[in-house]
């Protein structure tokens, strides 16, 4: 492999579309005779419809239908068919199903005109009288009802072991405390937008923000009742999505019921306050009961946790798994609870589940080594654990030791002094707080394919999608370094539901996946040009086996003797091939049944807090990550980059306001709605620590996608405490919090 | 956004004659408020006076020594103008302060005083609002209320001006040039906005049928002596949750003449005569700033969700003081 593309910090293969615009979105597909939908929203939580009054919109001219439960067409019955391949459990909402509104905000009509402004002219116009409902969104009323889901959408919780409440009770030292975070809401850059193409004879093709077009394909066939060959399915960018992608909206429907009914191309996109209207992080609450030996031994950790759910779906993620993850203790009890609001359904919102957990986790630990009395660091590594005691298995590898010492040498944690309140600069109060993070390595089964032709060029695809993470690059290097090409000769496709199957792109499972199928593609695309070189009986490679072969230069040779060697292009041609292709079907292999593959990581962080005036600025991070190989140092380094930013806004800015008195999120606007901005972010410094894990997958890759942003928030809380001396349990901590 | 029609104006009366003539007209600046709002109906203007070809845009000396601000110069230019730099920097740096460069480039002066306030509610036409739709109610009371106002909101509207550059006008107590059918008048800075009253939809004292064409500083300053300090929850791109502009005359270590306009906290620039009067005379130190912030917040009223703005208004008053008197910032006082 003497290219050496991987490790390489190579640009983006597709960086100079996105920056000049050639790089098209969902909603940027233009058609001839395109029409446009504007969604009409619900104004209240719950309730039915009582009345809707279309006709002002309809005598607009140039409107052409207003689709609404009573016309829209007949729909599938079952709830399977709704249910995508990110459904929890339960019944997935409907859209234009029925009369019923269960939740604010609910898609209740669409307007369809010759342009957007007509739609939305016309959208306005719409008259809506409500029998209004009694509803509740209030979580902590209803907290007392929460309750434990028949079915978990995640893992389900590990019974306990050792005796936690006894350990709990004799420990010498001890924290019992409650962390919450409010809702959030992912708000990509580009807002969900469907185009769908009327194709003629019932087939369309359909561009849609998704973060995998076969699940999109999946819900149409599903939905109205298409055959497969009648939906094709693209998404080749995605401006974003960060999980908000991974179930097909509700955009998606209207533009394809709008079109099948129409019998004409269709595109709706929703607008920013829309972005309020489904899945989000949801609101979580947690109680973590803590107990240490005098020398620091973590004795018992018990996890108690409620969240946010929908009333139509039992929607949880994995937030109690950290405490068997992260630590080595013998006395553990978590349990999860549901608490379901008249709200749409929570969905995955990066690294769901790990923000939420190792945020409470994190924090705890960090209260009671004060308590203990050790540095925060030297309490974590006193607790440092090599098994994963949820499923009792080693990790596949972790180097998470080389993470604090690397992180700690260059923030120059030594200096730190421990007493909070203890360093300051003039009205500031500096705060430096840490906190380690874990996230799980992945790997699923992935197709692929590989063609290459005789003029050298050689094309892999997979249906996966590049939601902004560097998929195209990656993939186009593993491509390159295994055929031994330049990786101009590579291109890479994707995001399209023709190419071979691959999973959602979540769970920063996609470097793997798709990864190892892109290599195992690529290992039987060289067997089967040994084979051609083989077909002729003079063949110098007649003999050798395909470990014997390299491709390298653009040539296959003999590692023995590389004067021994072939151009690939000479290969096709002398074999009057036009192109060779082949496909293949990569799995996780059985050995990695037997361990548990987690990235790791530890957060370091400076914080300046106005003593006064209660502001806090994040004035340096640095993040230490054992992330496997690391395919790519540019890419893999922005993940992370954006995984801080994103942790800053966690613990500082974010939050979706739940008005009550409506049951409605209010802020929902990009105004209103804070995320970090540039003046937030100071120094951030990214350190990937060596790590090799040979069971992982074959490329030895863990994924990047969410590793970044996991202990950020709680690092944060940690600084600000040893800073103020103030312990904020309440994400955003504001300044009215700790003025 | 509903329809509307839409005429470009040439000069300064025909666009108060279009104005005036057409029910349900605006005029259009630089429209980074205004279209915002039609997009989501919250205004539903029938006509659109377009007036950014007037001649509106240049910053010049006026013959008392003041500067008169062209009702359309850019708040960029304005930012950015060597006189202003130099001799008002408080109006500097508190449009530096608001919204994003971009933002700055296109909004105008005369815009940014009218721009309307940020109450979510206001924004959401399927909630109960006062000020966009009067007799509705006002939600933001009993509702999500961060930033609303703790002095001189009524009980039919809580809603705080968000603009920056006002509360520095406030304190170098700016003159608002408006022209209207009935010809031209000045309006202080101190009547130019309105408390909401009975009447939150109307947040000036701006005719209908008048339009801003400039606005006049005096000669003073406060160079020397001056401070904005805007408090928020991010540190861009974000509306004061309190912010403070300070303008100081001083002899020596004592002050002649102070001027302490707070932001982010009622419906108009807050401005307390009576409080700055008791700095004059005395020397700058923290045991002086104090009762003068005590006195600013006295009677402030907070809600479920701003209370905390009261204590902000006054640590922030103080610190202010202390910067623009440039008194030691790290000792408690001298
Ligand atoms: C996301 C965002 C963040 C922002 N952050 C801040 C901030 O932090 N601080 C801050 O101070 N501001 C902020 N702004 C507001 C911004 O400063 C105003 O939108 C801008 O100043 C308005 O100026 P304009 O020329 O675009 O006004 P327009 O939108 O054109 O007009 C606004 C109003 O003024 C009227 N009008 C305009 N000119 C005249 C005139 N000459 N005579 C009579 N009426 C007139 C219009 O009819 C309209 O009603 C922000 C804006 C946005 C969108
Ligand atoms: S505070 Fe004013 S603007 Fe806000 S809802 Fe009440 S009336 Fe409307």
């Amino acid at each position: 492999m003497a290219t050496n593309q991987i490790g390489k910090p190579q640009n983006r293969v597709d960086g100079r579309d996105k920056v000049t615009g050639q790089a098209r979105y969902a909603a940027e597909f233009n058609v001839k005779d395109l029409a446009y939908g504007v969604v009409v929203s619900s104004a209240i939580a719950k309730g039915r419809i009582k009345e809707m009054d279309t006709s002002e919109a309809l005598r607009v001219e140039g409107v052409l239908e207003v689709f609404t439960s009573e016309n829209r067409p007949k729909l599938a019955s079952y709830d399977t068919s709704f249910q995508d391949e990110d459904a929890p459990p339960g019944s997935p909402f409907r859209p234009l199903f029925n009369r019923d509104v269960l939740f604010n905000m609910q898609p209740i009509a669409l307007v369809v005109a010759e342009t957007y402004e007509l739609a939305r002219y016309a959208a306005s116009l719409v008259k809506v009288e409500y029998e209004t409902e009694e509803y509740a969104t209030d979580f902590e009323k209803e907290r007392p009802n929460a309750y434990v889901p028949e079915e978990y959408k995640s893992t389900t919780p590990p019974d306990p072991w050792g005796k936690p409440e006894t350990a709990l009770k004799e420990a010498e030292h001890k924290v019992a405390e409650e962390y919450s975070h409010p809702s959030q809401h992912h708000n990509p850059m580009e807002m969900h937008a469907t185009t769908a193409v009327w194709e003629g004879d019932g087939r369309i093709t359909v561009y849609d923000k998704i973060q995998g077009v076969l699940n999109s394909q999946e819900y149409i066939m599903g939905v109205f009742g298409l055959a497969k060959e009648d939906v094709r399915v693209l998404s080749p960018f995605v401006g974003g999505a960060f999980g908000s992608g991974l179930r097909p909206q509700y955009q998606l429907f209207m533009a394809v019921m709008a079109t099948l009914e129409l019998k004409r191309s269709v595109r709706v996109a929703l607008t920013r306050p829309q972005m309020f209207s489904f899945g989000h992080r949801p609101k979580t609450v947690q109680q973590l009961s803590l107990g240490a030996a005098a020398d620091g031994t973590l004795e018992a950790v018990v996890h108690h946790v409620f969240a946010e759910t929908s009333r139509f779906e039992d929607y949880s993620e994995d937030v109690i798994i950290w405490p068997g993850v992260l630590y080595k203790c013998d006395n553990v009890k978590v349990s999860h609870k549901l608490v379901g609001l008249d709200v749409y359904t929570p969905l995955d919102m990066r690294a769901p589940g790990g923000t939420t957990g190792i945020y409470a986790l994190e924090c705890a630990i960090d209260e009671l080594s004060y308590k203990v009395g050790m540095d925060p660091v030297e309490f974590r590594l006193k607790n440092y654990s090599v098994r994963d005691q949820n499923e009792d298995k080693p990790f596949s590898s972790k180097e998470l030791r080389e993470c604090y010492r690397q992180g700690a040498e260059l923030f120059g944690w030594k200096d730190r002094k421990p007493q909070p309140r203890s360093m300051r600069e003039g009205h500031n109060l500096i705060g430096w707080g840490v906190a380690n993070g874990a996230w799980e390595a992945t790997q699923k089964p992935s197709g692929a394919k590989a063609v290459l032709t005789k003029e050298g060029k050689l094309t892999v695809s997979s249906a996966t999608a590049d939601i902004g993470t560097g998929t195209y690059t990656i993939m186009s290097q593993i491509a390159a370094e295994c055929m031994g090409l330049p990786i101009e000769a590579v291109e890479f496709k994707l995001g399209d539901s023709s190419l071979p199957q691959s999973p959602l792109e979540g769970g920063s499972w996609t470097a793997s996946t798709v990864g190892s199928a892109v290599k195992l593609v690529c290992e039987k695309l060289g067997e089967k040009l040994l084979e051609l070189a083989q077909e002729s009986d003079d063949s110098p490679f007649k003999e050798a086996g395909i470990e014997e072969v390299e491709f390298t230069d653009g040539q296959m040779r003999l590692k023995e003797n590389s004067s021994v060697a072939i151009p690939l292009t000479q290969l096709l041609r002398d074999n009057k091939k036009d192109n060779i292709q082949v496909e293949a079907e990569s799995k996780p292999s059985d050995e990695q049944e037997n361990y548990s593959p987690y990235s790791h990581s530890a957060v370091f962080v400076e914080v300046k807090v106005d003593e006064d005036l209660g502001t806090i600025k994040v004035t340096r991070v640095v993040t230490a990550v054992a992330g496997g190989r690391i395919l790519n140092p540019k890419t893999a380094r922005s993940q992370i980059l954006g995984g801080v930013v994103w942790g800053i806004g966690m613990a500082l800015e974010e939050e979706s306001v739940m008005d009550h008195q409506y049951g409605r999120f209010i802020n929902h606007d990009l105004a209103e709605y804070h995320v970090p901005v540039n003046a937030d972010v100071h120094d951030v410094e990214v350190i990937f620590v060596d790590e090799e894990d040979s069971i992982v997958n074959p490329l030895g890759v863990k994924g990047l996608g969410e590793i970044g942003i996991v202990s950020v928030a709680p690092a944060i809380a940690n600084a600000v405490y040893h800073a103020t001396g103030k312990r904020v349990r309440d994400l955003p901590i504001t300044l009215d919090k700790v003025m | 956004m509903k329809p509307f029609t839409y005429t470009r104006a040439d000069d300064v009366t025909s666009a108060v004659s279009e104005v005036s003539r057409q029910e349900g007209a605006k005029v259009i600046a630089g429209g980074t408020n205004l279209l915002d709002l039609m997009k989501i109906d919250v205004m539903q203007p029938r006509h659109l006076v377009d007036i950014t070809r007037l001649a509106l845009t240049t910053i010049e000396k006026t013959a008392e020594g003041g500067l008169l601000l062209g009702a359309l110069a850019t708040n960029a230019d304005t930012a950015y103008h060597e006189q202003v730099e130099q001799r008002y920097p408080l109006l500097s740096h508190a449009i530096l302060a608001g919204a994003t460069a971009q933002l700055r480039n296109k909004a105008t002066d005369a815009g940014n005083l009218l721009q309307r306030t940020r109450c979510y509610y206001f924004y959401d036409t399927h909630t109960a609002c006062n000020k966009r739709e009067p007799g509705t109610g006002c939600s933001a009371i009993h509702g999500y209320n961060r930033n609303h106002a703790i002095l001189g909101h009524s009980e039919h509207c809580i809603a705080t001006h968000p603009s920056d550059m006002a509360v520095a006008l406030a304190a170098l107590e700016a003159r608002i040039h408006v022209t209207g059918p009935q010809g031209e008048r000045t309006i202080p800075i101190a009547d130019f906005h309105r408390l909401p009253g009975d009447t939150p939809e109307k947040d000036t004292n701006l005719a209908d049928d008048e339009i801003i064409t400039a606005i006049e500083l005096s000669p003073k300053g406060f160079a020397r002596h001056y401070t904005y300090l805007k408090n928020r929850d991010r540190a861009s791109y974000a509306f004061a949750l309190v912010s403070v502009a300070v303008g100081l005359d001083m002899e020596g270590d004592t002050i002649q003449e102070a001027r302490i306009a707070l932001g982010g906290v009622a419906h108009k620039p807050w401005r307390n005569p009576e409080a700055e009067a008791l700095l004059t005379g005395k020397k700058a130190s923290r045991e002086n700033f104090q009762p003068v912030a005590d006195a600013y917040v006295h009677g402030a009223k907070g809600f479920e969700h701003n209370s905390f703005k009261i204590e902000l208004a006054r640590r922030s008053i103080v610190r202010a003081l202390m910067q623009a008197a440039h008194v030691d910032q790290n000792s408690n006082g001298n």
